[in-house]
């Protein structure tokens, strides 16, 4: 019922072409990416550096005081592997700078304040280096909302938006990302101990299954339950996909004119491109 | 039907820009010239790009057009089929192919089945064609049906009855369902079909998919040549651009007919009657006829 095994060589030359197509057609040669270390953005540049030659992707890499020494250490291993050009920025001064004002906020304040930081770095490289911002956002995130808007979420294209987290690591398994960051336990590293799947509450093992099912196949949750699937989970993940629609739109226009911007005023992104 | 060359112009035209197109389409037919090819065929909307939108009448044409001045002068030399948004009376707009021959235009054909689901919004844009018809050419009888015309049998069987020898299909398919064996699930499913019309039709099959990416999507090319027996002739290479020629051998399609007389046997009144039939029977319900049960008046 449940497949989520990929054609690898056929989706690597989509996604390299991808990369390639876009990139060229808006009047660019570069990329440049934020590399945590994590498999997601490890693929992304990985892809990119096939697509368009090493010597065309910068990898940034934006550690805070507390990211975890591995991380740093992994995101090296990825631009030494590849001889792509890297280069450092510590958001540790401005995010600490701003929370000095605002010592009570919380894990998530922070770690939302800390991509948003890195999403200000990437688009200031990608006008400093003519690049555009390569997105690393996977296809489960996106749909559990697991992301911060305006932060890790942002970026001018995205070759990974339709790839499960279980299908990216195929992927990235097989255009030999290296394994110790292929097998790590998922975490936005935001602050120390975090896990995607501890904080989850699943692994992604479980869910890419019911939103796969959910998504791709359009089956109901009451069809999920009558194949024995938990109804409480289905129903948590389907909850988590409506309620974060919002994060995967552009914010919402009040209908004034005749013609609105994304209601009836519909051209293509690749419009004169 | 004599013996000729045929080509199909494997290309990734340019979003909604005409005049880049046209110079990709000189450049093909001049090629197919130098490889005396008979019939050039390109992929649907081939002069525009596929996922339009909001553009479809800035792109617009009338298969007049001064425009087309030059492609209707090298079709003395090579025969094409070229997919355009066609202007018609009424400001009408059709997702369209003309068949150019000997410097004229012999036939357009209007996709009659627009598809609006999944990544489709046709009949938000586009007008739909009223008709399915063969026509005659210097090569032998053809039809043209546009991409989603192929997924409705009886447009394939109508072509077919009407006594085209090749069917004609100009395509712009978006790749989708990676799995594992094949490189789409629907790129499986067009094979099937087309080699199962060939087959059933006893007829030739030309299916000129396109290339290139449109807002993310990629179109997955795998342009294929059909005999009168359901084999594959000619196949063009996935997700590249290519221009694949094959020789059509007019004797290859008598023997099928010869061997599978299915066209003769076909009992055309037969149908028309069980067609009247469903027409009656189904014209009463309520959701067929366009009625609401309740008489609701929609805002």
């Amino acid at each position: 019922m449940v497949d989520l095994r990929l054609d690898c060589d056929t989706v690597r030359k989509i996604l390299t072409g991808f990369i390639d197509n876009e990139v060229r057609k808006a009047g660019f040669e570069r990329v440049v990416v934020g590399v945590s270390g994590g498999v997601d953005s490890a693929l992304s540049v990985s892809l990119a550096a096939e697509a368009l030659g090493p010597q065309n992707v910068w990898a940034i890499l934006m550690p805070y005081r507390t990211s975890s020494p591995e991380s740093v250490e992994h995101a090296k291993l990825v631009v030494s592997t590849l001889s792509i050009h890297s280069l450092t920025v510590d958001i540790t001064p401005m995010v600490d700078a701003y929370f000095a004002g605002f010592p009570d906020a919380d894990h998530m304040r922070r770690g939302n304040k800390m991509a948003r930081e890195r999403m200000t770095i990437l688009f200031d490289h990608s006008a400093r280096l003519g690049g555009l911002v390569l997105g690393t956002s996977n296809k489960t995130e996106l749909l559990l909302g697991y992301g911060t808007l305006y932060g890790d979420m942002a970026s001018a294209i995205n070759p990974l938006g339709d790839l499960y987290k279980t299908q990216v690591r195929q992927l990235a398994r097989h255009v030999k990302v290296p394994t110790v960051i292929v097998e790590k336990q998922p975490s936005a590293d935001l602050w120390a101990g975090q896990t995607d799947e501890a904080e989850l509450g699943f692994t992604y093992e479980e869910v890419d299954k019911v939103l796969y099912l959910l998504v791709d196949q359009r089956y109901e949750v009451t069809d999920l339950v009558a194949e024995g699937f938990d109804e409480k989970f289905v129903r948590a993940v389907y909850h988590k996909v409506r309620a974060s629609q919002y994060k995967r739109r552009l914010p919402v226009i009040a209908k004034v004119s005749a013609r609105t911007i994304d209601r009836d005023f519909r051209y293509p992104r690749d419009w004169g491109r | 039907m004599r013996r000729f060359r045929l080509a199909v112009a494997q290309v990734a035209p340019v979003l909604g820009d005409v005049e880049k197109n046209l110079a990709l389409h000189e450049k093909m037919a001049r090629e197919a010239i130098s490889q005396s090819v008979n019939l050039l065929v390109f992929p649907e909307l081939s002069l525009t790009g596929y996922f339009l939108k909001d553009q479809v009448p800035s792109v617009a044409l009338t298969a007049e057009d001064p425009a087309l001045e030059t492609l209707r002068n090298l079709s003395q030399r090579v025969a094409m089929v070229v997919g355009f948004v066609e202007e018609a009376p009424g400001h009408r707009f059709h997702n369209a192919a003309v068949y150019l021959e000997g410097g004229e235009i012999r036939h357009i054909h209007r996709k009659a089945y627009l598809p609006t689901y999944g990544i489709f919004d046709e009949q938000r844009y586009l007008a739909a064609g009223g008709r399915i018809r063969a026509f005659d050419t210097a090569l032998g009888r053809m039809a043209i049906l546009i991409c989603e015309d192929m997924w409705h049998p009886a447009a394939a069987g109508i072509a077919a009855w009407d006594g085209a020898e090749i069917i004609l299909c100009p395509s712009a398919s978006p790749g989708r369902g990676v799995g594992q064996a094949e490189p789409f699930q629907n790129s499986n499913t067009w094979e099937r079909v087309i080699r199962a019309y060939g087959d059933l039709f006893t007829c030739f099959v030309v299916y000129a998919n396109r290339v290139g990416y449109e807002d993310g999507a990629c179109f997955w090319g795998g342009s294929e040549v059909v005999g009168p027996t359901g084999a594959s002739l000619a196949k063009a290479r996935y997700l590249e651009e290519d221009l694949l020629v094959v020789e059509v051998d007019a004797g290859a399609l008598r023997r099928a007919r010869i061997a599978n007389p299915l066209l003769r046997d076909e009992r055309l009144d037969l149908t028309l009657r069980e067609l009247q039939r469903l027409i009656r029977e189904q014209g009463q319900m309520p959701e067929q006829s366009g009625e609401e049960p309740g008489g609701i008046a929609h805002g």
